[in-house]
């Protein structure tokens, strides 16, 4: 069983329901998410590669450390009607790739985590993951609001927003986080302007003298030749 | 350690493949030169699939693209940056300069804004301006026609304007702007800043059947898979080999220093193979040297003879000195009207669709300099950082920040694309003690004495600086925006990035009529030592308002007609 297996297994003692579910057979798009990138898959230079073979061969969290992550992952981030949650789309890999990889993190989070489970074993007798929805929420509700928060919570609320950045730029950076958020490029195509509906929409228009200046897109594979003075002639 | 000569020897030897590199093997190997292109950093191709990183996905990276590993982020396709392993640089106590290098074929042209410049009339003839730094020996009509010739070559974008200062050329026509580009446009103009078409490197044309036209991706930092714009690599490196021409390329070899003879001419170079870390040395009749203001000056500096004590080419005792790299400040707003936004694909070009050029006249000002102004903002694809601190916008809508749960997705896409920057970009005053000198006490991995900075900013350059905010905030204001995060004051030098940041240094080599204050001539050429010539920015004497690249393009193209000129009348 490779860590990613036991990764799995070990979400079900959490409450990733989503990958009881997919785990048997999950989705084409969270099968690749859950696969080590292949060799060159992103233009890696040879030392580059190395250092992330050598990342993603190391544990950083231990299992108790990684079900908190996960529970953490879905309380910020649930899946909606449309969207599947944070861990649906592979978050808690993500986090514990990128300390590993941007070290600092390693730190405020794992001791994050410690003070989360302090605080719930002061009030519920518990660790944070044992603890009833309406017991986790209460805590939530104490440091997931950084206005709010009373001084003596005031070292979650900061864990808490470390991990709420990592948790919604893990999301937002695959491909169900991309769908849900509704960014649209990254593929060929020809930029022909704002549609006008948008401009319609925030009360801006072309200047027709700026417009006329720009290209023609229905010439734009005709070789481009210019009059001595410059002037664009094909 | 034996030291490996090679028997063939070339008609030039080129150090560096980037902008002055690769222009030069483009020119000199057309006019049947036998050339050896030596390059510190692998072969690059971004048509290899195992170099490409364009139209990747951030997911296809585990770190999402975080910039830790490149400093630019995973996709970037530059080789190197600040700081390299085994590579170190130092700098005098209290000074700081920060020196970005890429190794690879193409060298920072793979990765580079593409902001395609001519510098106008002005920029040549500062001195007599403003009594500061120096004049150029050449003027805007000497650069004229290579600059035509560049833009025809390697194409470039933008619109005629007739600005005086910001010379037209033989124009590609741009892209229409996107959303948040309208929003500063009308911006600018209420505050009577001006603002004109960009004006970039990148194909929204066919120009020839060798390269392909942009397909709109936004990711030029990645190098284009089709070479849709400028790298050196792929726009003149390949199409000089395709034609036939003579060009050995020597990867992974760290040029040490240029070899001369007992009459203290040039014969050739010695370079670190970094494959089996064994010292070669290479044969040439002109050795042209591209290797970046900075290492070009400390090859020469490195380059010590009896003839030459001082390093090849300084008996003037000016290289190093005059170093410049460009100022940088900048700045982000909020445009509520920005906000709920509809998503399309605006990806658009790799850069922004306008452009600020300079705008005033520094005689009313209190700083003797211009600045440009870039732009960013939009509905950019999501890496490593999107989403940090979701919500901070609510402050400035009366709503509350923080949280979890679907609110969450909520504020995302309600603040998605919202968020616009400007950064100024402007000229430094090239001054004699600001430099880069060989440290006494440090060597490389490769055992070669490494580069020493000295530099600090001066009251022109944090003047300017100051002045960047206060036009950041106006034009802000005039889009109905909220300027973010406080103004830097004086304590924080007016938000100037530190020396080296903005990767625009030159004037290490610089040119003039006088060899008692100058490294090279008009034709970029040694006073010293005429078949040595330096073509990337180190013979700049100021460096405008104005990215470099195209200047380094143009003057290269230059001094290589001067070398084939030079070789057919045997003086050198």
């Amino acid at each position: 069983m490779d860590r990613r297996d036991t990764l799995k297994s070990l979400l079900i003692g959490g409450i990733g329901s989503g990958l009881i579910l997919t785990g048997c057979q999950p989705s084409p798009e969270e099968k690749t998410l859950l696969e080590k990138p292949s060799e060159n898959q992103y233009g890696r230079t040879e030392k580059e590669k190395a250092h992330d073979a050598k990342l993603l061969g190391e544990k950083f969290f231990n299992d108790h450390e990684l079900a908190t992550i996960a529970v953490l992952c879905d309380l910020i981030l649930p899946a909606t009607s449309t969207a599947g949650s944070a861990t649906d789309a592979g978050v808690p890999e993500f986090i514990e790739f990128i300390v590993k990889d941007i070290t600092y993190h390693q730190t405020p989070i794992r001791g994050g985590l410690m003070w989360l489970d302090n605080r719930t074993n002061k009030q519920f007798d518990k660790n944070f993951i044992s603890c009833s929805a309406s017991q986790q929420k209460q805590l939530m509700d104490e440091i997931a609001w950084p206005d709010d928060a009373k001084p003596e919570v005031e070292q979650g609320v900061r864990f808490f927003t470390q991990m709420r950045n990592l948790v919604l730029t893990g999301y937002y950076t695959t491909r169900m986080g991309i769908d849900d958020l509704g960014y649209k490029g990254n593929m060929p195509n020809v930029w022909d302007g704002v549609p006008q509906e948008v401009l319609d929409k925030h009360g801006v228009a072309y200047d027709p003298e700026w417009l006329a200046k720009c290209v023609d897109q229905e010439k734009r594979t005709t070789i481009a030749q210019w009059d001595d003075e410059g002037n664009l002639i094909s | 350690m034996q030291i490996k000569e090679s028997s063939k020897v070339y008609d030039v030897v080129i150090v560096g493949s980037g902008a002055g590199g690769g222009m030069a093997t483009k020119v000199l190997s057309e006019a049947g030169l036998k050339v050896a292109v030596v390059e510190a950093g692998p072969y690059f191709d971004p048509a290899d699939p195992a170099q490409r990183t364009q139209l990747k996905w951030p997911w296809e990276s585990p770190r999402r693209g975080a910039s830790n590993i490149r400093p630019f982020g995973d996709f970037d396709s530059a080789y190197g940056g600040w700081e390299i392993d085994g590579e170190p640089y130092t700098s005098t106590e209290g000074t700081k300069f920060d020196w970005f290098r890429s190794h690879m074929l193409g060298g920072r042209t793979n990765h580079w804004g593409r902001i395609s410049l001519r510098f106008g009339p002005k920029d040549f003839k500062r001195r007599s301006i403003d009594g500061l730094g120096d004049d150029w020996p050449i003027s805007y009509e000497d650069v004229k026609p290579y600059y035509d010739k560049v833009d025809k070559l390697i194409g470039v974008f933008g619109t005629k304007e007739n600005i005086p200062n910001e010379p037209d050329g033989f124009f590609l026509p741009p892209p229409k702007p996107r959303l948040h580009e309208l929003f500063l446009i009308k911006g600018a103009k209420k505050v009577g800043v001006t603002v004109i078409p960009s004006r970039l490197s990148m194909l929204t044309k066919r120009i020839n059947e060798d390269r392909g036209v942009c397909f709109y991706c936004g990711q030029c930092s990645r190098a284009c898979s089709v070479y849709a714009d400028f790298s050196a690599g792929t726009c003149l490196i390949f199409p000089a080999q395709k034609a036939g021409g003579q060009i050995d390329l020597y990867v992974n070899s760290m040029v040490r220093e240029v070899l001369t003879n007992d009459e203290g001419k040039a014969t050739g170079v010695s370079y670190i193979s970094k494959d089996d870390r064994k010292e070669y040395e290479l044969k040439g009749k002109v050795v042209v040297l591209a290797a970046s203001a900075c290492s070009s000056a400390r090859i020469l500096l490195n380059s010590k003879s009896k003839q030459h004590p001082g390093g090849l080419g300084n008996s003037s005792g000016v290289i190093g000195k005059y170093l410049h790299d460009s100022t940088g400040a900048s700045r982000a707003a909020f445009i509520p009207d920005l906000m709920n936004r509809d998503t399309y694909n605006e990806d658009g070009v790799g850069g922004a669709h306008i452009y600020f050029p300079w705008w005033l006249d520094n005689a009313k000002l209190d700083f003797p300099r211009g600045y440009h102004m870039e732009v960013w903002g939009g509905l950019g694809m999501p890496s490593y950082g999107f989403g940090f601190n979701p919500n901070d916008l609510n402050e400035y809508i009366g709503e509350k920040v923080g949280g979890y749960g679907d609110q969450l997705r909520k504020d995302v896409k309600k603040f998605y694309g919202s968020v616009v920057g400007i950064s100024g970009r402007g000229e430094c005053i090239a001054r004699e003690d600001n430099y880069c000198e060989i440290d006494p006490n440090v060597v490389d991995e490769y055992g070669i004495p490494v580069l020493r900075f000295n530099y600090t900013w001066s009251d022109h350059e944090r003047n300017q600086a100051k002045h960047m905010h206060e036009t950041f905030e106006k034009i802000f204001d005039a889009m109905g925006g909220v300027t973010l995060g406080t103004r830097p004051g004086k304590e924080r030098d007016y938000g100037l990035a530190t020396p080296g940041r903005i990767i625009h240094e030159v004037g290490t080599t610089r040119m003039g009529n006088d060899p008692k204050k100058s490294a090279t001539n008009r034709y970029q050429q040694l006073h010293d030592v005429d078949n040595v010539f330096v073509v990337d920015g180190g013979p700049f004497v100021s460096q405008a308002d104005k990215n470099p690249t195209w200047t380094i393009l143009a003057l290269s193209w230059r001094t290589s007609d001067h070398i084939i000129d030079q070789l057919k009348k045997r003086n050198i």
